[in-house]
């Protein structure tokens, strides 16, 4: 039996993780996967507590994370596709088209 | 045997994570993502949420990360090289700053897992197969109607955006 509270340090161990990819990495793709990582990770968490609680509201939450993060690597795909046909780079720190 | 299951699943999450941030080459990474999600469907499946995990490998490992690897095999940057000056004291800021972050979850998050031990035979109940399918569409379909819906219309204007974005803008 594994007590709750492992899955929860896991969950934490990962979205630190992806919190540090974010911060860490400069590839803009690298990045969309390190957030991808902490979205998963509080996945964990609300099925971690849907199944403590007994009811299934958590998956249901789970299911609407997974459509939104769905539609987030869509369109930011989408924005590191377009500005690599401008400028040639994903890098984040040349990515300075909005700064004046 | 949940025990074995979990630090197997575990330990190899964590470091598909690892691998994740640490590998200079985006395709490579893109495949530790996909050992990541693997382990968690896993992790799922030990939490009796058959219908999640099976979600997650096809969405995530099946549209996400082939997403992923289409583009960088597209764009060509899987060996965008970042400067390694400002590596360095990225890496001695993470080595600092991350285990802070760490600690500062754990201590949100434990109490609040702890307090809830009374539930802990519900914990184990919950532990017999049941068929949860039914559970969550019922949901779906009736409390959470309107969120479900609105994820549709999400869905619809990422498609939109996406398509938006990326085509090439006609000249005159």
């Amino acid at each position: 039996m594994v007590p709750p509270s492992f899955y929860l340090i896991l969950s934490a161990i990962l979205f630190t993780l992806g919190a540090a990819g974010v911060l860490f990495r400069r590839n803009a793709l690298v990045m969309f996967m390190s957030v991808e990582m902490m979205l998963n990770a509080v996945n964990l968490t609300l099925i971690t507590y849907s199944r403590l609680l007994a009811n299934v509201e958590g998956q249901v939450f789970v299911l609407l994370v997974m459509a939104v993060a769905a539609a987030e690597v869509a369109v930011g795909l989408a924005i590191v596709v377009a500005y690599y046909r401008h400028k040639e780079t994903a890098d984040v720190d040349e990515m300075d088209l909005l700064k004046w | 045997m949940e025990m074995v299951l979990f630090f197997i699943l575990a330990i190899v999450a964590v470091a598909a994570g690892l691998g994740v941030i640490a590998q200079r080459s985006a395709v490579r990474s893109g495949l530790f993502l996909l050992v990541n999600f693997c382990c968690l469907a896993g992790l799922y499946l030990l939490h009796n949420a058959q219908f999640v995990a099976l979600v997650q490998v096809i969405i995530y490992a099946g549209a996400v990360v082939v997403l992923f690897l289409f583009v960088i095999m597209l764009l060509g940057t899987e060996q965008a090289e970042e400067s390694p000056d400002l590596r360095k004291y990225h890496w001695i800021a993470g080595l600092l700053l991350g285990p802070l972050f760490l600690i500062g979850i754990l201590w949100a998050l434990i109490p609040v897992g702890t307090g809830l031990a009374p539930a802990a035979t519900e914990w184990l109940q919950a532990l017999a197969p049941t068929d949860n399918v039914r559970e969550i569409g019922a949901a779906l379909l009736t409390d959470f109607a309107i969120p479900f819906e609105l994820a549709s219309v999400v869905l619809l204007v990422a498609i939109i955006g996406a398509v938006v974005l990326a085509k090439k803008r006609l000249e005159g």
